[in-house]
Formats: C-alpha cells, structure tokens, sequence
C-alpha cells in the first residue's frame, strides 16, 4: 500500500485545475482504460512492409548503413566459423564473454577451440561480448536486446566489439510487431506483464558527432557492432531462379 | 471561366502607400489587363500587423473592423504583399473570437483575399505577362508569402514569361532577410547580420536585379544593398511584371 | 541554472563579435538542416506522421492526470519509487536524499536539460558528491565550467583546440607533452577517462525522452551509449523526467521515435533507444538495484489550460533552433537559460517568468521556418506572440515603444488623418531624399541607418495619385 504523497496530490491538483476539471469520470476513465489495453498501432511507414526476403536484405542493409556489419550463414552449428572468421579479420582477441543462453550454449564450439568463452555478464575488461538477438526491425536495422538473465545488458555495453547472433524469422517489418513478439512472449513475475527491467533497441556501434560535429565511432559503446544472421527462415531466402516462385 | 468581370478590391499596404505607390498602380493594371474591375477602398490605413506582433490585440481588432467594413461586397480582395495579405487571410478570424458575428465576417473576408502573384497565377490562372525586362534576376522569398501562403512557384512561373529576364536563384532564397517588421529596429545588430549575409548570397548569384513581393523586405534589403554600394538593382515583382519600371527607379536609386 | 536572459542584448553584440562562435555557427547550420531534409526526404510518411504525433500529445495532455496516476502505479508495480517534485527545491531534495541514503560519492549523469534546468550538478557539488556528465559534450563543459548552447549538441559551439586545451588542463595525470593526431584521439581519452567514472559511480542519473504510462517504463534516445551504462552500471538509477512527457502506450512512442531522431539528427533511429522499468529482476545478471523517477512540474502544469498548452507537446529535438535564422546569427548562450532557439524564447517565459526573458519572445522575425519544421507542429511564433501580449498587458513593453504604437495607432485609426500625415511624410522624405535616393542617416531613425540606408520613396502617396487620377479622369 503506498503511503499518501503531498507531492503526487499538489501535482495532479494542479494539472486537474488546469484542466478545469476534477478526476475524470468512471466512464471516461473506463474508455481510456481501453484504449491502453487495446494498444492502438498508428500510421505505419510502408518501408518495413515487404515480402520476406526483401525485408531481411533491408534489415542488413541498414544495419551496415549505420556502420555495423554483417554476415549470413545457414545454422546455428555455423556459428563458431563465423566467429572466429569474424575475429581474425578484424584482428581481435578469440575470448569474449557471451550470454548464458540455451541457443547459444547449444551449440558446438568444438568446431573452433581456440575460442575462449565466459557465459555470464559482461566485465569491463571484456574487448569482444556476444549476445543472442531477441529479435529485429528492418525499418530500421534495429536490434531487439531485451535484458534477462539469458542476455545481461552489460554485453550490449562494455565491450570495444559487440556480435549478435540472430535468427531471420525474428526479424519483422517494424517496431510495433516487435513490441507484439514481446507481449506475447514474455512474462515477468515482478510486474504480471511482459516488461523486463530494459530492452535496449541498438541501431549501430556507438557513436558521437560532439568534436566539430564530425562523426566518430565507439563514443562510449563498442565500436564496433557485427549482426551473425542465422538463415533459418525459408520463406525469406530469395531462390535463384525467378520463374519458380509460386 | 468567368463570364463577368470580378471585382476586386485592392488592399494597397501602408508601404506601397507611403512609399511606392507604383507597386500599387502596377497591381491595378496587372489586374485590369487580366480582365478585373479594380476598386480601391479609401477607407483603409494599415492591415495592423505593427500592432498585432507588438502585443497590441486591441488596436488589431480595431483596425481589423476597419478593414471588414472598408471591404465588404467585394469579390476578391487583392494585396501585393505577402505578409499583409496572411495577416488578412490568416490572422484576422482569430483576433474576433468572442464575436461571432464578426468572425464570420472575417472568415468571409478570409476566404477571398489574395495576395497579388497568388491570385494571377492561381485564381486568374495568368500566365503571361505584358512586362518587358532586360536583366538577370534573382528572387526572395518572403517568409509569409511564402510560408503562410504557399507563394513560390507562381512569381517564377511569370517571372520565366517576361521577355529579356533571366531568371537565377541564390543559394538560400527562402531564408528571413532580418526585417521581421519592428525586429530590425528593437533588435538591430541581429537584423544587420541577417541582411548581410542575405545580400551575400543575393550578389553570389551574379544577378544585376532583386525582387521579391513586399516592400518590408525590399527597403530592408535594398538599403543594405545601396550602404555595401552594390549596383543590384532593387525592384516590387509588380513593377517587373506590369511593365512599368521605366516609371520609377529601383528602390533606393535617385532620379539620375 | 542562473539565468542571464535579462542581458540578451549584450549577449548578443558579444556573440556576433565573437570569431570561433561565428565560425562554428556556419559550420554546423547546414549539416543540422541538411540532415533532416535529407532524413524526411527518404520517408514519405514524415508529413503525416507529424499530425499523429501532434494528436497523441494531446491526448496525452487532455489526459494528463489519468496517465501520470496509471504510469505511477506501473512503476510502483515493477519495483521503482516515484517521486513526485512540485518545485526544484523539491527535486533537488528528492535526487539528494537518494544519494546521501546510499552513501554515493560519485554520480554519473546521462545528458538531461531537466537536470540543467533544476541545477543538480551544482546542488550535489555542495553536499559533497561528486556529479560527472559523461555525454561527450556535456562532459567537456562541466570541464570548462560553461553551460550547453544547443539541447542536442551542447558543445557545438566549441573547436578542436578547445577540447583539447580542456583535456589538458583537466586530464593532469596524463603526459603534457601528449599529441592529439586526430579528432579520434580526443574521443578515445574521454573514453578512457568517462570509463574508469562509470565503472566507480555509486549512483547513475538520466532524463528521460518519454515516460510510458501502459507499462510504467522510462525511455532515453541516445547515441553514444553513456544513458545506458549510467543507468545499468551503478545500484542505483535515478530518472529525472517532467510531467508532460509520459505517453500512454509502447505504439504511441513508435510514432515519436520516428519524428524523434529524423528531426533531431537527420538519423532514421538513435543507436541506442532504452526501455526502463523498474530495478534488477531476481534472476537478472546486471542492472540497478533501485530505480527512481524524479517527477518535475516546476511550472509545467501552470501551462495547461493556458494558450501556452500546446508548447507541452514539444519532444525537445531542436529542429526549430537548427533552422531559425537568429538562433544561427547569435548561439544558444545568448538566449541566458538553458533552453534556447524557437521552443527556449516559448518555454523559458513560462518558467523562469517573461518579466526576466521577455527578450527571447521578442527577438524574433516570425519567419515561421521553425513551425514548419516542428515534428509535432506546435505554432512557435503563435505562442511567442502570446508573450507579447502577456507583456503589453503588463506594460513590460519599453515605455518609447509604447508611445510609438501609440501614436502610429491613432492615426491608423482614422484614415482622413492618415491621408493627410502619410502625404506630408512622403512629400518631405521624397524632397530631401529625391537625388540621392536614399539616406545614410536620419534623426530617430538610427536603428535603421546604422546598418542600411533608407530609400527614399517616390513621394507622393498611393492615395494623393489615385485621387489626382480619378479627378483627371472624370474631368
């Protein structure tokens, strides 16, 4: 139960005043009531609203328009290569924390032992974090990173190279069907919904423009951000001879 | 396709008035020539703009009366400038809302005032024009004609059918010249610069000749023309288009 | 903040004198137009997008109680503590209290013009704590002691060299005689310097961009990710956030997100746009402890049900000062607050009184650019011209000016007397002016003439020549 506050009363008073008007009537309260359980989606710009393959080639375009990478491969069992491929180009360190989760710790690093990983959270001393996509938005090239204790949100963060490895049927056109993967998907027992502590939307490494407005990566963010896009969805794959498409 | 002549009243503009009374006989013969009977309602002072952005509302209201008597029983209403042309059509309804019955008079009086390209072009969907101009010219666009009424293409458009005009475009023709009406006396310095870096770009664009469709913005940009001794001549569209320039010289230029 | 509005006149002849400011005015005017254009361009839906942004807010402000009370509960739900601040000295108490419970030496600050507007920093300084704004530009003018000059990017005002005077200066545990190559070298030591701050702080501040009242969640619109290590990194996150800006739903914010950071940056999407609710779960691996929201009115509630509602829609993404041709002749530091440009000459009125800042209001040429490029399409100059009416009321108008209208409103009024002052006005400048055109100078009128000429006019009047005309004709 919580205690009575001066300051909520002298707040809401004031605005109600401004208003011209006291608490609004059941009714009217009902009504709004409705409009937040019914969520409304408003005017939703056509870009993210293609056929499937299109609509993943405009994920990673995006993606790479704001200065991430990307790089596409069939299963989850092909992870390791691409890490470790990902590492060497770009003349990383081959150990790198990654989220506890069951995808992720599913698969068979086996295939690439000289790759060092530490599930958990991510520390400050931590140069490569990998983390598992929740899901993304093409509109954008936006990455869905909803905390939990199967993604740490430290791994977004500290890192000077951030990786997410994503499955390509949890890509959608826009924001909004994003929100409906979580409402759908998610509960959390502190509030009785569906809202973790925090979901980062990462759009990008890190950048600012505040030195001469000229524009440099890894501000205070990882530098760099690669997007491992995992092909499991077959209705997005284009096939290569146009006249077999029903 | 209009089978009787409109009558159109013209709204001079305190300006036009005062200063240049050619841009207001330019108004009326580009007006008679596209077929309008031409009246001019010697009721009629100032469109009260002065008072209105000083804060003043009631002296606004007043003058606003004024003007909905003077012009009432007209077709159109015709102004050559765009800003006293949005303070009719946009501003005065708003300054009678606890009178309903003459804010519908000013809606009324709203929906038939034109600034002057505005309505040759769009409502009397002229396109040629009798002047006669042998020079290169750029164009300003003044922020409420071009922003409260959507004035833009229709100065070029008549612009491109005067013989002998070139037309050419700065760099920045839509930015504010600093006039703002009392802002370039209550804030001098700013408004200095602003006009500075219009005449700017006005001489970068290589013209011999700037024009635009209010004379605020015109005695603003001419004069700091003519104290950068610049020898771009300074001109109302209406002079350019109505062919009378030989009438009058450019703003800030004696009779040589 | 401390407040130097009332000396707009002599902040300004000091900004137009001043050489780097200038310089970096033209600099960055047409990379903040030009990306937005650029950015609007590539989404046909822009125009329309605007009405429905316009239209939620207000809603939301129709609604405001109802929305505050539902998002309240939503935060209490997930664990977090609302603290409801009618003034300040309110918020101020409630931020300090916060940290003095936790011992907190060291706090760090995500960018929020609410904590400039309250002066936090300088509250914390006094108890003893240790406040650090890790936003680059933010953090380099808590270095130089100045204030912000721009909501989006504070520091634009300032060159390479004074980044790296500053870093020199304050950075004293590194070499002297270290070289900064290239703008990066700059970034990377903020970098190293702002990490070693996260990692220690105690307590971590942000603002807020919008609350969410559905879900009770907090949101920050960042890009270089220091919102989102202050507000995971420490065991406590404090939100500081006002009144207006809580939107009912999670959709509802989708529409602003894509105003948001195209009218802001020209980006299509910040790179880092963060959904709070409430502190650590059980399970969670990382985050905060605690979770506080700050809620401010301090003067925002005042505005409703006044003609001044309607600034309350204002998503604080500067499109308006990045296109208004004052604010890009004289920088933000002359408007005297911390809000400055279009939405600054509406919004400080408001709060800080229009007796300090009735300047802002009236150093405007009503151009209109800044309306139109409004995401949620609040009339500026409308409500800028409400400030003038405010002042004419109250007589805060200078007395000459006073007298000036005065005067011209009385022959305005009446259209014989006009005719005769406006012809003896003509005929007389026409006379002394026929030759040369134009005037160089001119008794009262030095507020022209000392940046132009006259021009002289033709000298009779509109009037005088139509009437000579219709005489001649009927004769």
């Amino acid at each position: 139960m919580t205690p009575p506050s001066p300051g909520k009363d002298a707040i809401l008073g004031a605005i109600r005043r401004g208003l011209k008007r006291s608490p609004l009537p059941d009714d009217q309260q009902l009504g709004l009531r409705a409009r937040l359980a019914a969520h409304p989606r408003h005017l939703i710009p056509a870009r993210g609203q293609l056929p499937r393959p299109e609509q993943v080639a405009l994920f990673l375009r995006n993606v790479e328009k704001e200065f991430g990478t990307t790089a596409r491969i069939a299963t989850l069992s092909d992870v390791p290569s691409a890490i470790a491929d990902y590492l060497a180009a770009n003349n990383l360190p081959t150990d790198f924390a990654i989220a506890p989760h069951p995808e992720l710790e599913a698969i068979d690093w086996t295939l690439r032992p000289l790759l060092t990983r530490r599930p958990g959270r991510a520390q400050p001393t931590d140069q490569v974090c990998l983390t598992h996509g929740y899901a993304a938005v093409a509109e954008t090239g936006t990455l869905m990173l909803p905390g939990s204790p199967h993604r740490p949100t430290t791994l977004n963060l500290l890192g000077d190279t951030a990786i997410v490895v994503l499955r390509a049927s949890r890509i959608v056109g826009f924001m909004e069907a994003a929100w409906d993967l979580i409402r759908a998907e998610n509960h959390d027992s502190t509030t009785g919904g569906f809202m973790p502590r925090n979901i980062m939307w990462v759009t990008g490494p890190s950048r600012s423009a505040d030195i001469e407005s000229t524009l440099e990566l890894g501000a205070h963010g990882p530098r760099r951000l690669h997007v491992v896009l995992i092909d499991d969805d077959p209705a997005a794959l284009l096939t290569d001879d146009p006249t077999t498409l029903t | 396709m209009l089978h009787t002549r409109p009558r159109v009243a013209l709204f001079v503009t305190c300006l036009v008035d005062l200063h240049r009374p050619t841009v207001g006989f330019a108004a009326i013969r580009l007006l008679e020539q596209a077929g309008c009977q031409v009246e001019v309602p010697r009721a009629q002072t100032c469109c009260g703009q002065p008072a209105y952005n000083a804060g003043d509302r009631a002296t606004a209201r007043d003058l606003a009366a004024g003007i909905l008597d003077a012009f009432s029983g007209y077709d159109y209403v015709v102004v050559p400038s765009g800003s006293c042309g949005g303070m009719i059509s946009h501003h005065f309804a708003g300054l009678f809302d606890n009178d309903p019955q003459q804010r519908t008079r000013a809606e009324t009086l709203q929906a038939k005032t034109f600034e002057l390209v505005a309505f040759l072009a769009d409502v009397l969907k002229v396109n040629t024009v009798p002047g006669v101009y042998q020079g290169t010219a750029t164009y300003h666009d003044s922020c409420s004609g071009l922003r409260e009424l959507g004035i833009k293409q229709q100065p070029r458009a008549l612009l491109a059918s005067v013989s002998g005009l070139t037309l050419t475009e700065m760099a920045e023709p839509e930015i504010c010249c600093g006039f703002g009406g009392t802002f370039c006396v209550k804030y001098p310095d700013i408004s200095t610069r602003m006009v500075s870096d219009k005449t700017k770009d006005i001489a970068a664009t290589g013209a011999d000749t700037l024009l635009a469709g209010d004379m605020g913005c015109l005695l603003n940009m001419a004069g700091r023309l003519k104290r950068e001794n610049s020898p771009i001549r300074v001109r109302h569209i209406a002079e350019v288009l109505a062919g009378m320039t030989n009438d009058v010289p450019p703003i800030g230029e004696g009779r040589s | 903040m401390l407040a130097t509005s009332p000396a707009f006149k002599q902040n300004v002849k000091g900004a137009l004198a001043d050489v780097a400011l200038q310089k970096a005015l033209a600099f960055t005017r047409p990379n903040f137009s030009g990306k937005r254009t650029a950015a609007v361009a590539n989404l046909p839906e822009f125009e329309q997008l605007r009405d429905v942004g316009r239209d939620i807010k207000n809603h939301a402000l129709a609604n405001l109680d109802f929305y505050l009370e539902t998002w309240a509960g939503n935060v209490e739900k997930s664990g977090g503590t609302v603290h409801w601040c009618s003034t300040a000295d309110d918020a101020r108490a409630a931020v300090l209290a916060i940290c003095q419970r936790v011992g907190a030496r060291t706090v760090t600050k995500g960018k929020s013009m609410i904590s400039e507007e309250l002066g936090i920093n300088d509250h914390l300084e006094k108890y003893g704590i240790e406040p650090v704004e890790t936003d680059l530009g933010e953090y380099i003018l808590q270095l130089r002691r100045e204030p912000p000059s721009h909501i989006i990017a504070p520091a634009f005002h300032l060159n390479r060299e004074d980044w790296e005077e500053s870093f020199r200066a304050s950075h004293t545990d590194l070499p002297d005689d270290r070289v900064f190559g290239e703008r990066r070298d700059i970034l990377t030591e903020a970098r190293e310097k702002l990490r070693e701050k996260f990692l220690a702080a105690d307590v971590g501040i942000t603002g807020a961009n919008f609350l969410i009242a559905e879900t009770g969640s907090s949101v920050i619109v960042t890009n270089e990710g220091n919102g989102d290590l202050t507000q995971t990194l420490p065991k406590v996150h404090i939100v500081l956030a006002s009144i207006e800006k809580v939107l009912p739903t999670l959709e509802d914010a989708c529409t602003f997100l894509r105003l948001l950071a195209r009218s802001a940056t020209g980006q299509d999407m910040s790179v880092y746009t963060t959904f709070s609710t409430g502190a650590r779960r059980p399970a969670d691996l990382d985050g905060p402890d605690e979770y506080h929201v700050v809620l401010i009115d301090n003067g925002r509630s005042a505005m409703i049900g006044t003609e001044f509602q309607e600034m309350l829609r204002c998503i604080r993404c500067a499109a308006c000062m990045n296109h208004c041709p004052v604010y890009f002749t004289v920088g933000g530091h002359a408007y005297g607050w911390v809000y400055p440009g279009p939405m600054g000459s509406v919004l400080t009125p408001s709060l800080i009184g229009v007796d300090k800042a009735g300047h802002l209001p009236n150093a405007s040429t009503f151009c209109g650019q800044c309306e139109s490029v409004c995401p949620v399409k609040i009339p500026l100059p409308k409500l800028m011209r409400h400030w003038r009416e405010r002042e004419f009321e109250r007589h805060l108008t200078p007395q000459t000016m006073r007298t000036n209208l005065a005067i011209w409103a009385w022959f305005a009024r009446r259209p014989a007397a006009w005719r005769l002052a406006t012809r003896i006005a003509a005929w007389t400048l026409g006379r002394l002016g026929r030759k040369r055109g134009k005037f160089r100078t001119l008794p009262f009128a030095s507020g022209w003439t000392d940046g132009r000429d006259l021009p002289a006019p033709e000298g009779d009047t509109f009037f005088a020549r139509y009437a000579r005309q219709q005489r001649d004709n009927q004769a």
